[in-house]
């Protein structure tokens, strides 16, 4: 990809550039970009990335994301010049490689994001287009025989009922799929799977595309970070390196790793500040922690992260801990067994690295188990003991059922940021994003409320 | 853990002095302590085995076997007064044995094969230390099941209980082997409150962690947590392995086992756990007003109560959504195994290896032959202090591997040996036979061009 300042229009013919289908992302394009539409092609993607983190977060259904992968698209990656549309497609799919080749929680999040594009816009294309890029992958599977389909009919039948669809019929193809290519259809239950085959009906041969095109490219990011790091970055430290540096920065979102404002929090006051600033999610396992005297390891890495990220020193982490698990399991046993792994969390042992608190969807998305406490109480509690923790906030009335009415349609975040400005009587626009954000909401708050109180 | 059973621990251990006909019962006082544990190493410990097994065939004198390949394993010790020692490895035999004999650890854990020495890992950057290769494992303990039975809590178990470890066994064994074609799977006893599961065969070991949680999500159903009410939710009919999990095994176990085994019908507050998951009003309240008058019957309270709520569900009277699927839920809540998902999922996990003793009960880790586990009695297992009576009894007559033989360990070592070990050598050494010759073909074409 060439890059060029001036402001000459790349003359292409149209001809080469139409491909009735998405692109691979093969390799880097011959094309000459703009600096101007780098930047700017990279941030409209960006906002598609960001739009589906968005949706998934707040535990959208898989239509309402197809929908809102479809509508992203038409706002952010339109072209006036339709030959250039394609053009934009893979320019920005490439600048963003760049920004997010990096870090390995960066690339996590592209590889995620992009291949849940992929899948969707994949999903809106016809069959043909479809099996285009089948052949394009060059995948050898084959198809299920029609004596073979009869052998194992009723079984197909049986997963087609299971999943919600009409049962198949003799003309739908199944291909024969080693089970390790479709984990995703595996992990689902959406598959009859038999001596280490799948068994891939025609609608779900967009699930072995999708592992093809993620560790095509998981494999490219790992190259792309290689390249960026031995060649690229220095030879464009005065162009590019900049703008890619900037992206990165100015789009993450805020990094909750370190405690910034209201950056203390001392164990005396933690019951208090637990009570008024606390998400649900948090003073549960802090209410929990004091009462059995012992959380599971979840619970463990929830909490622990989300008291460092609000300014809990590490002194003062052990102490409180200490103090609830040695009551339980007693202090030696503490000092073997936990303490390790809470100096860990702050980077003081094993890889060192320093643990960022985990995020609303991280939490979402998190599967709690027998004893488990940690999770979103919106979306891992039963409706009955959501109200009770609830009320237990002081939550009530009009507002609590608008809560439980978030909570039923699965908008998760939504239903905290609703619980957020009932305990708060004030508005949160932002919406809750992160467990630490509403706690520095919170507390800037109180502060406004107390500073008003005393002027 | 603390280990307070060693601190009252006699000092010496007279393995060889003990008469023959003295009391046993005064000669081995406990069950565990570091000094038979000394005894049980020097003696008993079946080094040849686990070494041949770790090695994967790789220790041959074929030419496409990699010599590298046992040392790169980590082996992790845990000694006494819980010292652990991670990163190990051993390239032979002799190293292995030395290490075990010399160390003592009450604990050794098998973790994955990197790409390099773990021992030396501190040498490489971070991204070329990294798993390679490593056994699907599952991991499945009696206490996550607490909230379904009432004879036991925590670690402990006994025979009213334990028959949920052996359904589990057969559910996960069956998928294993039908649904995805593994061959070489070792169940063993985890020495106290569970058991463990390896799945051996070359593509189980290099499967990634996307594809090993793939296969603990399709083998997971169980979803509760401690906030909700319903730990079973099932959307449509049952997927094909359910199906086949649920009819073959689940099923009778809860109907003619279970119920009775763990009176779930017998007071208010258990039958109350069961109507939890109903969620239709007039069901449960109908059910409850039936059960409330306590009428005495001829029949079982449990089999008797178990049935209206069938007959009531499965009547067809009630058409709401979520209703149809409420029998097979709650089978499946209180009898589908439940995984410890987090230590299949990844290949860096660690899982106590197979014939370690529980320092807490003294029971070996002895291998569990799927095909008879209903056979199997957690509490029949061979425990150190029974072994080393049994050593000190045979110990004048015969020497080496007739000791093992002898004792109570022999049976275990032998089902290891002949059920699992020797098919999964014989189809290592075909794999790497044909991989070889597949590569040197490969290397002709090259050069032919």
């Amino acid at each position: 990809m060439e890059i060029v300042r001036s402001q000459r229009k790349s003359s292409f013919p149209s001809s080469d550039i139409v491909v009735p289908t998405i692109p691979l992302y093969r390799s880097t394009p011959a094309l000459e970009v703009r600096l101007e539409e780098f930047e700017l092609y990279a941030v409209q993607r960006l906002r598609v990335l960001h739009g589906i983190s968005d949706g998934l977060s707040r535990g959208k259904k898989p239509d309402e994301i197809q929908k809102l992968v479809k509508d992203l698209w038409k706002v952010n990656m339109m072209h006036p010049d339709a030959s250039e549309v394609v053009n934009k497609d893979i320019i920005s799919h490439f600048v963003l490689r760049l920004v997010y080749c990096r870090e390995e929680e960066l690339r996590k999040w592209f590889l995620s994001m992009e291949t849940t594009l992929f899948c969707n816009r994949l999903q809106l294309e016809t069959p043909e287009a479809q099996r285009a890029l089948w052949d394009e992958f060059g995948l050898p599977y084959k198809a299920v025989s029609i004596a073979e389909y009869e052998s194992v009919k009723d079984k197909l039948n049986q997963v087609a009922r299971a999943i919600g669809q009409s049962s198949s019929s003799a003309d739908t193809i199944f291909y024969k799929v080693p089970f390790e290519e479709v984990p995703d259809l595996v992990a689902k239950r959406k598959v009859f799977v038999q001596k280490g085959i799948a068994y891939v009906a025609t609608n779900q041969v967009i699930s072995i595309l999708m592992t093809q095109y993620r560790s095509h490219l998981s494999k490219a990011l790992a190259l792309t970070y290689r390249k960026w790091n031995s060649m690229i970055r220095e030879q464009e430290k005065d162009r590019l390196t900049p703008i890619v540096e900037a992206l990165s920065t100015s789009y993450l979102g805020p990094d909750y790793s370190q405690p910034r404002e209201y950056a203390e929090l001392s164990l005396k006051d933690i019951d208090q500040v637990a009570k008024r600033s606390f998400p649900l999610c948090m003073r549960h396992l802090f209410e929990k922690l004091r009462e059995d005297h012992h959380l599971k390891h979840g619970g463990r890495m929830q909490l622990g992260l989300f008291l460092k990220g609000v300014g809990l020193k590490l002194d003062d982490a052990l102490a409180f801990w200490k103090a609830e698990f040695s009551r339980k399991v007693g202090a030696d046993r503490f000092d073997k067994e936990y303490a390790y792994s809470i100096r860990h969390n702050y980077g003081k042992e094993g890889k060192r690295t320093d643990y960022t608190p985990y995020s609303c969807q991280k939490i979402i998305s998190s599967t709690p188990g027998v004893g488990d406490h940690h999770g979103c109480p919106y979306r891992h509690f039963s409706l009955e003991n959501l109200r009770v923790a609830l009320a237990k906030m002081g939550v009530g009335g009009r507002a609590l059922e608008e809560v439980i009415d978030k909570t039923q349609n699965r908008h998760y975040q939504l239903a905290c940021t609703l619980t957020f400005e009932a305990v708060h009587g004030a508005s949160c626009d932002a919406g809750v994003n992160h467990p630490n954000q509403y706690y520095i909401d919170s507390k800037r708050i109180m502060e406004s409320k107390n500073n008003s109180k005393s002027p | 853990m603390t280990m307070e059973e060693v601190e009252n621990g006699r000092d010496d251990m007279l393995i060889d002095g003990i008469e023959p006909k003295q009391n046993q019962n005064i000669e081995i006082p406990e069950e565990f302590n570091a000094n038979y544990l000394r005894a049980y190493y020097a003696k008993l410990f079946p080094y040849t085995d686990m070494f041949k097994w770790m090695s994967y065939g790789n220790d041959g004198r074929h030419p496409g076997c990699d010599q590298s390949y046992v040392g790169r394993r980590e082996i992790s010790f845990t000694l006494e007064n819980d010292i652990y020692t991670r990163f190990l490895s051993f390239n032979s035999i002799t190293e292995l044995e030395k290490a075990i004999k010399e160390k003592c650890p009450f604990k050794i854990d098998i973790g994955a094969v990197y790409s390099v020495d773990p021992a030396k890992k501190d040498a490489y950057s971070q991204n070329a230390f990294t798993p390679v290769e490593r056994e699907l494992v599952f991991d499945i303990d009696i206490s996550d099941y607490d909230d379904v039975r009432f004879c036991c809590s925590g670690a402990n178990v006994c025979s009213q209980c334990w028959p949920l470890m052996t359904v589990a066994i057969k559910v996960i064994d069956t998928a294993l082997r039908d649904d995805f074609g593994f061959n070489h799977i070792l169940w063993v006893y985890s020495g106290r409150r569970g058991v463990h599961c390896w799945v051996c065969d070359g593509k189980a070991r290099r499967l990634n962690n996307e594809q090993r949680a793939a296969i603990t999500e399709y083998l997971h159903v169980y979803k509760g947590n401690e906030n909700s009410n319903k730990k079973v939710s099932l959307m449509g009919p049952l997927h094909p392995f359910l199906a086949r999990s649920y009819t073959e095994v689940l099923k009778d176990f809860f109907e003619e086992k279970f119920i009775y085994s763990q009176e779930l019908f017998s007071n208010e507050e258990r039958y109350e756990k069961i109507l939890e998951m109903i969620p239709e009003e007039s069901v449960t309240s109908e059910l409850r007003g039936k059960w409330l008058d306590n009428k005495r019957s001829r029949d079982d309270v449990n089999m008797a109560r178990w049935g209206h709520l069938k007959q009531l569900l499965q009547s067809g009277k009630h058409k709401a959504q979520g209703i149809r699927r409420c029998v097979e839920e709650i089978v499946l809540s209180f009898t589908y195994p439940r995984l410890d998902k987090e230590v299949s999922k990844h290949m860096n996990h660690l899982l106590k290896a197979p014939f370690c003793v529980h320092p807490k009960t003294g029971h070996v880790c002895i291998p569990i032959d799927p095909n008879h586990c209903e056979e199997f009695d957690p509490s029949a297992v061979p425990t150190l202090s029974k072994l080393l009576e049994e050593l000190n009894r045979g110990g004048l007559r015969s020497e080496g591997e007739d000791e093992l033989e002898n004792t109570s360990l022999g049976k275990s070592i032998r089902y290891f040996r002949s059920s699992f070990l020797q098919p999964l050598l014989k189809s290592c050494k075909e794999e790497i036979e044909s991989s070889y010759a597949a590569k040197t073909q490969q290397s002709k074409n090259t050069l032919s061009w």
